[in-house]
């Protein structure tokens, strides 16, 4: 006689430790082996692109804030950066080098929280301090700037709101003496431990075809074997005139493209940040930073579809104007959103424990996925 | 004993019985509890380049008597659709089977609560009422991450008992002895007597045996690591994954059982590793009661040690869980079945060959 | 590289009719207008053909044109009658480095068009939010839901623009 076994549903979310905010995921388990998932979005919907068509131009940068609110600053530089480019407006130099100082910073504070929730995720709790740790200075720098922590609203469409702090060159300086040792730490403590590889290598592998069809982008493309930085393959801003690395994965632990890969791969690219925050130290001109922003924002009637390389992937903004002084439409491809769409795909065959380690590795927000 | 001692004051068997049992839960696991949990934060937050609790008290060394109060004052909750007997018993067998092995284990020369002869063995047989506990509880509770925590935590504990078991046959083939009492005395005066280094063999016997004791004591160290559920191998109360695992759907002091029971159990499995391997309540070098010819002092300097070794590996454990990852639950029965068990069949083997010579 | 003429040309000559017209005159991106129940085929060329390898969906947004005629009832409240809905491919191609973008309108009162969900599977959840906020049926779209807004939403589609809130949902006051 066959024993009768039958598949067990597990709702993982939307309250869940590790779900990374409010996701629910809806697991077929046959005992610890993943089936299918189905992951249910949206309950952090705030209705974006619905409140940006009530707004003028301008008002729309604080709601991109809130978007992946662990990327605010970027979120803001993709918004500016499309509203630019269709109204035609030639910003200032010293514009240009601030905002691709406070993007980096911000890339690095985002990755750190990826890479300390990971920790956590996996079970190591220390790393996750330490992570938040760093990023508490790089909050502290962007505090000095434009007084908020989380939320800026600095980047404004032609300039900025404020010039840098007096002091901020110089500890932004400290923090990059300080922050280079921690990182060698983080590496000592996780990156390299046995425990650690053995959890994410060779799980959750996302095949280079795959992640292309499913427009996977940003570290986690990068982390399948592709080449492909918008900072590099699409340039924007200043950034053609750094001398920077794109970091790719190699499958140094397992396959190409698993998570260790992708975890890794962040960490790298933290260095890469470094280097272009100290080049761009040195180089920034003198200038006005409000001098190019307009009175009056009201682009021609037209459309546009704008993308920066957030440090989720890419960041799109799709504006159509009808020539008034509201939005007609505003549509953000969030890199969340579509990376979270080949979630189910890497964790089939996989355990309940990986599901977590998969959606770490893969690094979400989801404020960026239900806008 | 303090049991003669005490029938012979009171006169009666029931009353110092009930003293003697009563008096490691007051005396020590509480008190233990307490100290435990404040240093786990402390030790934690010193590990993470923070303070920890720092408000209530000095340095926050009252917390864990707020937190207590706190728990006290809590809504006993009981889910609707538990199964409500089996619901409220678990803690209590959890509690039961972590609190019953501090009955044979010896704190110092004159006190023991049990003087049994069997008591490696007892304590072995009596921690299965964990697992029965936490099964009950992950099932009872009817909630599936609760299950799953059960079910991953019964396999895991039985799975690592099987080493932990085998580390402690070689023990008694060397020794001849069951006793805990007598396992501590057999180590007395220096540490060179120690089991970790050789026991009281001489000669080449001595030295042979070291490399095999210093493995077996590793493996025993992991085993009963797995056995309390504590990182890496935590994966019962996954906190990332399974929310809490089994103790999820457990408030107030019905949850503080469970809590009560783990750092009961940390400091069991603690003193089990001290008493086998680092000679138990024997001091290193020798006795400054003996020195000085204060007999009284003895008993309470062997306390002194026997506390301070379990507390040492108890702080290992904490060391261990804020700085490693959590296995995956494959992995961690891949690694006991794998190398743990043949590993101590080995020493087990080569520790019956070395006794012949 | 290739421009977004040079793309349109070789559209014509393959499939004739389908392809409307490139517009060009608006500021900044130029994009060919397509028949929406033709797009998928549009896009399976697009895809494979070895000049042009449009390997990625960079993004697809459903947009309210709201060019129809507007009604207002006694009560004031307004909605489009006809017009159209549209929805905006931007494609890349990641091996050639170009990019391209299409759009097709549908008709508002029966707004379809074939989803390409086949050709790109990030396209899946684009096309449910597209459903989602504006409506618009997906034709052969595998798991076309809600993903927005909650499973039980029957208030209509909120980012048209002559969408109002209900004032119950869920026996809850809605602007409450």
């Amino acid at each position: 006689m066959a024993l009768k076994t039958e598949e067990m549903v597990l709702n993982m979310g939307p309250q869940h430790p590790s779900t990374h905010g409010v996701l629910r995921l809806e697991l077929q388990l046959e005992g610890e082996i993943i089936k299918d998932v189905i992951p249910h979005i949206g309950y952090l919907h705030r209705c974006f692109e619905k409140h940006s068509e009530a707004m003028t131009y301008p008002q729309v940068i604080p709601y991109t804030d809130r978007m992946d609110y662990l990327a605010s600053m970027y979120n803001e530089f993709g918004y500016a950066l499309a509203m630019e480019r269709l109204m035609g407006i030639e910003v200032p130099e010293r514009v240009e080098y601030i905002r691709v100082i406070m993007g980096e910073l911000q890339r690095i504070a985002s990755h750190l929280v990826a890479l300390g929730t990971y920790g956590a995720d996996i079970g190591a709790f220390t790393p996750f301090l330490f992570c938040f740790r760093d990023r508490e200075r790089i909050l502290h720098l962007f505090e000095i700037t434009c007084g908020a922590r989380l939320l800026y609203n600095y980047i404004w469409i032609g300039g900025l709101s404020n010039d840098l702090h007096p002091d901020f060159i110089r500890l932004t300086k400290e923090f990059i003496k300080d922050f280079k040792p921690n990182l060698k730490e983080l590496n000592d403590l996780l990156s390299f431990n046995a425990i650690f590889i053995e959890r994410t290598a060779d799980v959750g592998i996302l095949p280079l075809e795959t992640a292309i069809n499913y427009g996977v982008t940003g570290p986690n493309l990068r982390a399948s074997g592709m080449k492909w930085d918008l900072r590099k393959d699409d340039p924007y801003s200043v950034y053609n005139k750094f001398d920077y690395e794109i970091p790719v994965g190699s499958g140094e632990k397992g396959k190409i493209g698993d998570c260790w890969d992708r975890y890794f791969i962040r960490v790298r690219e933290m260095e890469e940040s470094l280097k272009i925050i100290e080049q761009a130290i040195e180089q920034i001109p003198d200038g006005d930073v409000k001098s190019a922003i307009p009175k009056r924002v009201k682009p021609p009637e037209g459309q546009i579809y704008t993308r920066v390389e957030n440090p989720r992937g890419e960041l799109g903004y799709f504006i159509i104007s009808d020539g008034s002084l509201n939005p007609s439409r505003v549509k953000v491809r969030a890199p969340s959103f579509v990376t979270m769409q080949v979630f189910p795909e890497l964790c089939k065959g996989f355990m309940v424990a990986d599901v977590v380690a998969i959606l770490g590795s893969i690094d979400i927000v989801l404020g960026e996925i239900d806008r | 004993m303090i049991y003669e001692w005490l029938y012979n004051i009171t006169g009666s068997s029931i009353l110092s019985m009930f003293v003697v049992s009563l008096l490691p839960l007051f005396v020590f696991i509480l008190p233990f509890a307490l100290l435990a949990v404040l240093a786990e934060r402390k030790v934690s937050a010193h590990m993470q380049d923070r303070l920890g609790p720092m408000r209530v008290g000095y340095h926050g060394i009252l917390q864990t008597v707020a937190d207590i109060i706190k728990l006290l004052q809590k809504e006993d909750l009981v889910p609707a659709a538990t199964d409500k007997k089996l619901f409220n018993f678990a803690p209590l067998l959890v509690f039961a089977g972590s609190y019953a092995v501090f009955a044979a284990i010896p704190f110092s020369s004159i006190f023991i609560g049990s003087q049994i002869q069997l008591g490696i063995i007892y304590i072995v047989a009596v921690t299965g009422l964990v697992v029965a506990g936490i099964l009950m509880a992950g099932w009872a509770s009817n909630n599936k991450y609760s299950l799953l925590g059960a079910m991953r935590s019964a396999a895991q504990i039985i799975s690592y008992e099987i080493p932990t078991l085998l580390i402690i046959l070689t023990i008694i083939m060397i020794t001849g002895t069951l006793s805990l009492y007598t396992l501590s005395e057999l180590q007395t005066s220096y540490f060179w007597n120690w089991m970790i280094l050789g026991g009281p063999a001489t000669g080449l016997q001595k030295i042979l045996y070291i490399p095999l004791m210093i493995i077996g004591c590793l493996v025993i160290y992991i085993s009963t690591l797995a056995e309390v559920n504590r990182t890496p191998f935590d994966i019962p109360e996954a906190e990332s994954e399974l929310v809490s695992g089994y103790h999820t759907e457990y408030s107030g002091m019905k949850f503080a059982m469970f809590f009560l029971a783990e750092y009961a159990n940390m400091f069991a499995v603690s003193a089990i590793v001290a008493i086998i391997f680092f000679g138990g309540y024997q001091s290193p070098f020798g006795y400054l009661g003996n020195a000085i010819g204060l007999h009284w002092l003895v008993p309470i300097e062997q306390f002194f040690w026997f506390t301070a070794k379990g507390l040492f590996f108890v702080f290992v454990q904490m060391w261990l869980r804020w700085t490693l990852p959590r296995f995956r639950v494959d992995q961690l029965m891949a690694f006991c079945w794998k190398y743990l068990i043949p590993i101590s069949f080995v020493i087990l083997l080569l520790a019956g060959l070395i006794s012949l010579i | 590289m290739k421009t977004s003429e040079e793309i349109l040309n070789i559209l014509k000559d393959k499939f004739g009719d389908s392809i409307i017209e490139l517009k060009s005159d608006k500021p900044i991106d130029s994009f060919v207008l397509a028949a929406p129940l033709e797009v998928d085929k549009i896009c399976m060329f697009l895809r494979d053909n070895s000049d042009l390898q449009f390997d990625s969906l960079m993004n697809l947004s459903g947009v309210d044109d709201a060019n129809g005629e507007k009604v207002k009832d006694n009560k004031g409240t307004e909605t489009i009658n006809g017009g159209t809905l549209s929805v905006w491919y931007h494609l890349e191609s990641t091996k050639l480095k170009h990019k391209f973008t299409l759009k097709v309108s549908t008709e508002r009162a029966k707004p379809e068009v074939t989803s390409v969900t086949e050709i790109w599977k990030c396209a899946d959840w684009h096309e449910r939010e597209a459903y989602d906020m504006y409506g618009i049926i997906f034709l052969n779209h595998p798991d076309l839901r809600r993903i927005l807004m909650p499973y039980d939403w029957e208030h209509g589609y909120p980012l048209r623009k002559d969408y109002r809130n209900p004032e119950f949902y869920q026996g809850m006051k809605v602007p409450y």
